[in-house]
């Protein structure tokens, strides 16, 4: 029973790491930047889903509010971040990502103040039993339906309509694209918004979870959704959603079992270089 | 006095510091984001042996050798990674080595490790000897880029691919530069642990990996001038700039990012670019540069 536990609270970790890291994969496919500052706008979105959740007492009304204005800050922060510096070497772009993420954290402190924010009364904290002994939070089950609905959303986009082929095209080749009549600049919107919107939606989600936003939650997510990205073989979806819920899996059993000699990032990064030494190109990474 | 001696003291540690990543970073082309492992490594061992009633002097070469060994391991698994690859496993090790540390009561666990005996120098005497090694090392870095190494580091850092055809052994010049850059981090790492005679888990995470990077980048990636004024300046700078307390780190990110966005190659790029006429050429392949 404690197996089954196990596993399923590291599926729900994972569909949120899956969340965050698949925006980060989105960007680094399409523009080749480790963009460390997406955290931020996971952190922005916890914060708006609680600000909004506790101002209108609507949990879906803050989830659609906090995806949108998430998605716009992300497109915002390609226009006057990331634009600028895409003709500079990759670890100009990083090293400005990891500036903009802590002064996030920093403007998230000084704004909300230190010890964060809570939900006043927060919502789906109920849950049922599965079978004897075994129960299952509502949130928990919202987390694993809504990642996964989003996936489906985001699988449709990309192979069943024009923009989801404009947006392949852009990935594999950009100039073919361009010549094609593929609005470039566009496409990078889109990406962006909708990487930002998920990250908001995994921070809502997260925020649920704990009842907690605080300035230093996007930190985890920042470096382990690297991993994460990483792991899966850099600009790879498929290889992203199975890093995420692997990754997920073995922390959750990583801190029972081995816990007292690494602790729980420790695990994922131990993890990660052990893979990269074997496949040095990722899960699903293609040749080098 | 007293003040200025301690400010002295950090700003020489954090040159040699800041110089030993830019021996990996700036010349041999290889980015880390995990060096402050090595750093918290000849911390530990340094802290250690002293507490254990070794003398300070003879903790240095220990620190060095002990890190050194750690980044050859490193660096032994980074061959086989490149670019993002290598920027992430590198930051994995950072997290690998402060998850470590922190679960093992044998290095003092979460609370770290508290009195460690003073280098037996005294306060002028110990900025002394900081500044000493500091600049050795710098005076060390300045030859090797004049040298036969430094060409073949600079040929790897532009391509390694073509370095590779003309038939210079790539691995064995990138494995050298990871041992002395990390060996010196120890040393830092020894001089660090003498200073604030304290080390716990927390002084060498991701934050401290970051900084040293902003160093060596804000300074121009590979220049070691450059290095040493940006190293000197951003370590006293929270002490500087204590008036904006609570903004201190907005200000310091502010900073890091203008520069990105302004200036991509440091300080050093900046001069260039006021003091010559001829402007620098900035390579521009539409942001597909792996």
């Amino acid at each position: 029973m404690l197996y089954l536990e196990l596993f399923i609270q590291g599926l729900v970790q994972g569909s949120i790491y899956a969340l965050i890291a698949l925006g980060l994969t989105l960007v680094y496919g399409l523009l080749r930047i480790l963009h460390v500052a997406h955290a931020a706008l996971f952190t922005l979105g916890g914060y708006i889903g609680v600000i909004v959740t506790n101002a209108t007492g609507s949990f879906t009304l803050a989830m659609v509010v906090a995806m949108l204005v998430v998605g716009f800050a992300g497109m915002l922060m390609y226009k006057l971040a990331y634009e600028p510096l895409l003709s500079q070497p990759p670890y100009v772009s990083l090293i400005a990502s990891i500036a903009l993420f802590i002064a996030s954290e920093e403007i998230f402190r000084i704004a909300f103040g230190p010890y964060g924010l809570s939900y006043q009364t927060a919502p789906l904290q109920g849950h049922i039993e599965l079978f004897s002994g075994f129960y299952l939070k509502y949130a928990e089950i919202l987390v694993m339906g809504l990642s996964t609905i989003l996936m489906i959303a985001l699988a449709w986009l990309s192979m069943r309509t024009r923009t989801g082929v404009a947006w392949r095209a852009t990935v594999t080749d950009p100039d073919m694209a361009r010549a094609f009549g593929v609005k470039i600049q566009n496409v990078r919107y889109l990406n962006f918004f909708i990487g930002s919107s998920f990250a908001a939606a995994a921070g809502v989600l997260v925020a649920l979870l704990n009842n907690l936003v605080e300035p230093t939650m996007g930190s985890v997510a920042s470096y382990k959704a690297l991993a994460i990205i990483v792991l899966g073989g850099l600009g790879s979806i498929r290889g992203t959603l199975i890093a995420s819920l692997l990754l997920g899996v073995l922390e959750s059993f990583g801190t029972i079992y081995i816990g007292h000699l690494l602790d729980r990032d420790a695990i994922a990064f131990a993890f990660l270089i052990l893979v990269l030494m074997i496949r040095p190109q990722g899960l699903m990474g293609g040749k080098l | 006095m007293s003040y200025e001696i301690t400010l002295m003291t950090t700003m020489a540690i954090s040159v040699l510091f800041a110089l030993s990543l830019n021996f990996i970073t700036g010349f041999c082309g290889q980015i880390s984001l995990g060096h402050a492992a090595f750093l918290g490594a000849g911390a530990y061992t340094s802290a250690m042996l002293s507490k254990a009633d070794v003398p300070f002097l003879f903790t240095i070469p220990a620190a060095a050798i002990c890190a050194a060994m750690l980044g050859a391991i490193i660096g032994l698994a980074s061959l086989r990674v490149r670019h993002d690859f290598l920027a992430i496993t590198t930051m994995g090790v950072g997290f690998l080595f402060v998850g470590i540390i922190r679960q093992q009561d044998f290095f003092g666990g979460e609370i770290g490790i508290a009195g460690i005996p003073s280098s037996g120098f005294g306060k002028g005497g110990f900025m002394l000897i900081c500044i000493a090694l500091a600049l050795t090392f710098a005076a060390f870095s300045l030859y090797v880029r004049r040298s036969w190494m430094g060409f073949v580091f600079k040929s790897i850092a532009d391509n390694e691919d073509v370095t590779r055809v003309l038939g210079i052994d790539v691995s064995r010049y990138k494995l050298i530069a990871f041992i002395i850059g990390t060996g010196t981090a120890g040393v830092a790492g020894a001089l660090y642990a003498h200073h604030f005679r304290f080390v716990g888990p927390d002084s060498f995470g991701f934050v401290e990996s970051i900084s040293v990077l902003a160093m060596v980048i804000v300074g121009g990636i590979g220049s070691v001038w450059g290095v040493i004024f940006a190293a000197a300046l951003l370590s006293v700078l929270p002490m500087l700039v204590q008036f904006i307390d609570d903004y201190k780190l907005l200000f310091y990110s502010g900073l890091l990012f203008a520069m990105m966005r302004f200036s991509p190659d440091g300080i050093a790029g900046l001069c260039t670019r006021l003091f010559s006429s001829i402007p620098r050429r900035v390579p521009d392949n539409g942001g597909n540069n792996r």
